[in-house]
């Protein structure tokens, strides 16, 4: 059986005043994803990952199509038990305490009175805040939030996890961290549905990827058949508040996120780029190789025949 | 059915149930707490406590005493009449509230002064209330209207209602017909143009439905007046030019004494009795009318409705 | 009632206790001792009239106050903070979302309520030294507030299915407002005529009525109040409150959480 199955699911949605105009959030979507297996869905910011994922919670009604999940309508009660989900940049009740906020989620969930303190407990220490537990959230930092996050996601053991972003404002050390974690799902026969816009990240982790931009699934494939062919780039994530026009002449692709500037930029660039960050005062976060942007890799799996020349 | 479509039939059906429901309670709250409100409107019947706790916001309050009045003496007055006597009280409220709300002085010479069932019988009240008026607002013709209106059909005093009719002829807008009235008070006081032209004016005078319509039935109930009274004087010259009494109305058409056969204001031709009187031919439908009544019935007045 | 929405109801009742709510209680409680001591002093005849009067307008204004400004917050805050998210997707159908939400914050004003119930009876034995008989009906008038208050939650909580935290309380305050002059609102319509009649009178009978849930005076006074009214007010507030809820669920659930 397949674990989830999207046929057609499209949302619209109305905006402007007299919300008239209609906004493409997602283009009939039509996607099938096996039980064990550890999903990568790729695209830019606005590519309409996180719709779809709202869309199987339940979050936003679907303009036309129907999704499975486990053989179920999205909208049957029994489907929520079985799932855990880890929306982007998750943001919970800021008056609990850890320990509080997992407990109230436990009983949302089912989990039955005597197993509950225990299970909190278990994934406290799991995600690393079992010394963080009688803290209210309201003190927690943005690394700590998310990992309460991927602890609410299992806490009630779900068959199906779904993470939204779910390494972004993590350190390096964080990112590992959950890297392990989606290893351990796997080998606990799992199945995980995660979103990105990092192809390292799903390289590493993803059995199946696909990629959407504009609302619009541009490929679905195997990561070994998509890593083949490789520009190599990396992407750069330093403090501050705009970016530098050095940078911006390096040929950076940036957009600033918050107190954070996320660039991408060829990779034989990556000494020039730390050179400005150093002259600029600028504090470096991390520097990871992209290797292949999600268009290039839409350019090579859609336009095979263009790309082959590009990439020359 | 999908479960989400089953929670929106039965959030549709309670909303549905419970809003019939609550229209319902609440018909039957209105009718425990109907004479409760009158009482509580008039809880406080010290004007200056209520001037205290409005804090400030006097003329909403005003005017929410002023509906009070219409909606229990306006809509139900022929339902509950012995209430009139809370009229006063209301009137009295409001007006010290809110001393410029003109309409509540001519409501109160309306309903206040005349004899109950229209009224509640308190000339002596609806005096004082409208000199109270005329003390703050010397300036409205309206309100003199109202007085001399008042001396003329509750006191049946004619040198004060001239006296009225003159002041108020005096202020700086004014209505034309007051000059005239206060010249017919002093020579043609118990004429029927003169009761008309005051009918009229106050007819004219207001947009309050109930007050119009009051001086509607009043203006009519003077033509049949009128018209039994030269129709009785056409039967009396009748009998001096021949002798006898008519038999029929068409005597008197051949006589040449009248054209046609008169009808009364709804249009029912009156009838000629053998004794020579006039009598209109369904007194219940014309009230306030004084001649053309058979003998020994008294003036129709408004009917006490049923109400619960 | 379903574990899930006891659940929610028990959580929304915590935000308060530690958004600090119940600290108007002091407030309360220094108006009222205050005005206490000073009609005390001054003797003037109506020391209990005046704690009657003052000490439940005050459980009301601050109810009705608290009310709304959580009530108006109850779905749309946890839209905004996204905090929604994490709940829906889990078991928990929306409905029972709302309708815990409303059990938390009506849960929440009655605990108030009883603490300034206590404050209002310990003012009345500080000024007459003993409980009459008549004392009765102030519970009478106070079951009454509260029923007052689940009516304004449930308001709130129904414009906060679909409209800004701003809006839902200009709303459910307007409405409050002519609520409380509701009576003078249905004798009005009831002289309207023609099609302006009937509009008003259908607009005078959705509006909700607070009138008659407004026995302060009467019991003042030490008047009783009709077995008759506690029953319909109780019916009338129930099934008003149900109907404001089928609202706000039928509304929640075509709602799109971006």
């Amino acid at each position: 059986m397949a674990a989830i199955e999207i046929l057609g699911l499209e949302k619209n949605y109305l905006v402007g005043f007299w919300r008239k105009r209609t906004k493409q959030a997602l283009r009939p979507l039509h996607l099938t994803i096996e039980e064990g297996e550890v999903f990568g869905f790729l695209g830019p910011n606005g590519a309409g990952k996180t719709t779809t994922l709202k869309l199987l919670m339940g979050l936003v009604l679907p303009t036309a199509g129907t999704a499975r999940i486990l053989g179920m309508e999205v909208d049957d009660p029994r489907v929520k038990a079985q799932i855990g989900f880890l929306p982007e940049q998750p943001y919970f009740y800021d008056y609990l305490t850890a320990q509080e906020l997992l407990e109230y989620y436990g009983q949302l969930s089912g989990v039955p009175a005597k197993e509950r303190a225990a299970r909190v407990e278990k994934m406290l220490a799991r995600v690393g805040l079992q010394d963080a537990a009688r803290v209210q959230l309201r003190k927690f930092s943005k690394g700590m939030l998310q990992r309460v996050g991927l602890a609410q996601a299992i806490l009630h053991d779900p068959k199906l996890v779904f993470l939204d972003e779910p390494m972004s404002g993590l350190d390096p050390m964080g990112r590992r961290e959950v890297r392990d974690l989606i290893q351990q799902l796997r080998q606990e026969g799992k199945t995980v549905f995660f979103s990105t816009h990092i192809l390292s990240d799903a390289e590493a982790l993803c059995d199946r990827v696909a990629v959407i931009n504009h609302g619009e699934l541009r490929g679905v494939g195997a990561v070994a058949e998509l890593t083949s062919r490789m520009h190599g780039k990396v992407e750069v994530i330093f403090y501050g508040q705009s970016v530098p026009a050095a940078l911006a002449s390096l040929g950076a692709e940036a957009r600033v996120s918050g107190d954070m500037v996320n660039a991408v930029l060829p990779e034989e660039q990556q000494e020039a780029a730390l050179e400005v960050l150093r002259r600029e005062h600028l504090k470096l976060i991390s520097l990871t190789p992209v290797r292949s942007s999600l268009e290039d890799f839409y350019i090579q799996k859609l336009q095979p025949a263009e790309s082959k020349g590009a990439s020359a | 059915m999908s479960a989400t479509r089953r929670v929106n039939w039965v959030a549709s059906v309670v909303l549905l149930v419970s809003m019939a429901g609550a229209i319902t309670t609440l018909y039957a709250i209105d009718r425990i707490r109907r004479g409760a409100t009158l009482q509580d409107a008039l809880y406080i019947r010290s004007s200056k406590t209520l001037r205290r706790i409005s804090l400030g916001y006097t003329g909403l309050l005003a005017d929410i005493y002023w509906t009070r009045a219409v909606q229990y003496f306006g809509y139900q007055h022929h339902a509950a009449s012995a209430d009139f006597r809370l009229l006063g009280p209301l009137l009295e409220i409001t007006t010290e509230l809110d001393p410029k709300l003109l309409p509540a002085y001519q409501f109160g010479v309306n309903f206040v002064a005349p004899k109950p069932p229209n009224g509640a019988g308190m000339p002596k009240e609806a005096l004082a209330l409208i000199q109270y008026g005329i003390a703050h607002n010397p300036d409205q013709w309206r309100l003199y209207y109202n007085l001399g209106f008042l001396y003329y059909t509750e006191f049946n005093d004619y040198a004060k209602a001239a006296d009225a009719f003159t002041r108020g002829a005096q202020v700086p807008v004014t209505n034309e017909f007051m000059p005239i009235l206060a010249a017919r008070m002093a020579q043609h006081a118990g004429e029927f143009d003169t009761a008309r032209m005051l009918w009229f004016t106050t007819y004219q005078s207001t947009t309050e439905a109930q007050i119009r319509q009051n001086a509607i039935e009043h203006l009519r109930a003077l033509r049949v007046d009128e018209d039994v009274t030269r129709l009785e004087e056409v039967v009396t010259k009748y009998r001096q030019q021949t002798g006898k009494l008519p038999a029929t109305m068409s005597d008197l058409e051949r006589a040449g004494l009248i054209r046609g056969t008169p009808l009364d204001p709804t249009d029912r031709p009156y009838n000629l009795m053998s004794d020579g009187r006039i009598e209109v031919q369904d007194p219940d439908r014309i009230l306030f009318i004084t001649k053309g009544l058979p003998p020994g019935m008294a003036s129709p007045q408004p009917k006490v409705a049923t109400k619960d | 009632m379903s574990s899930r929405i006891a659940s929610v109801a028990f959580n929304t009742f915590r935000e308060a206790v530690r958004d600090r709510v119940l600290y108007n209680l002091i407030a309360f409680a220094l108006l009222l001792s205050g005005a206490a001591i000073l009609v005390g002093q001054v003797s003037i005849d109506i020391e209990r009239l005046v704690v009657v009067n003052l000490g439940l307008t005050a459980v009301s204004l601050f109810g009705v106050v608290i009310a709304i400004f959580i009530g108006i917050g109850l779905v749309s805050k946890e839209i905004e903070k996204r905090t929604l998210y994490t709940v829906l997707s889990r078991p928990v159908r929306r409905w029972e979302f709302v309708v815990g939400k409303f059990f938390g914050l009506t849960g929440t004003l009655v605990v108030n309520t009883f603490f300034m119930a206590i404050g209002v009876f310990l003012a009345l034995l500080y000024v007459a030294h003993k409980f009459e008989k008549m004392d009765a009906w102030v519970l009478v008038a106070l079951y009454f507030i509260v029923l007052q208050f689940l009516m304004v939650c449930a308001l709130a909580l129904f414009f906060s299915s679909f409209s800004t935290p701003l809006m839902s309380a200009v709303f459910t305050f307007a409405l409050f407002v002519i609520g409380s002059l509701s009576e003078d609102l249905r004798g009005f319509a009831r002289i309207a005529q023609g099609l302006g009649g009937w509009i008003a009178t259908s607009i005078a009978y959705l509006v909700p009525n607070f009138s008659a849930l407004n026995v302060i005076n009467q019991v003042a006074h030490g008047d009783a109040v009709p077995g008759r009214l506690i029953l319909y007010n109780s019916i009338y507030a129930l099934l008003y409150s149900a109907m404001a809820i089928s609202g706000a669920v039928l509304i929640f659930q075509r709602r799109n959480l971006k």
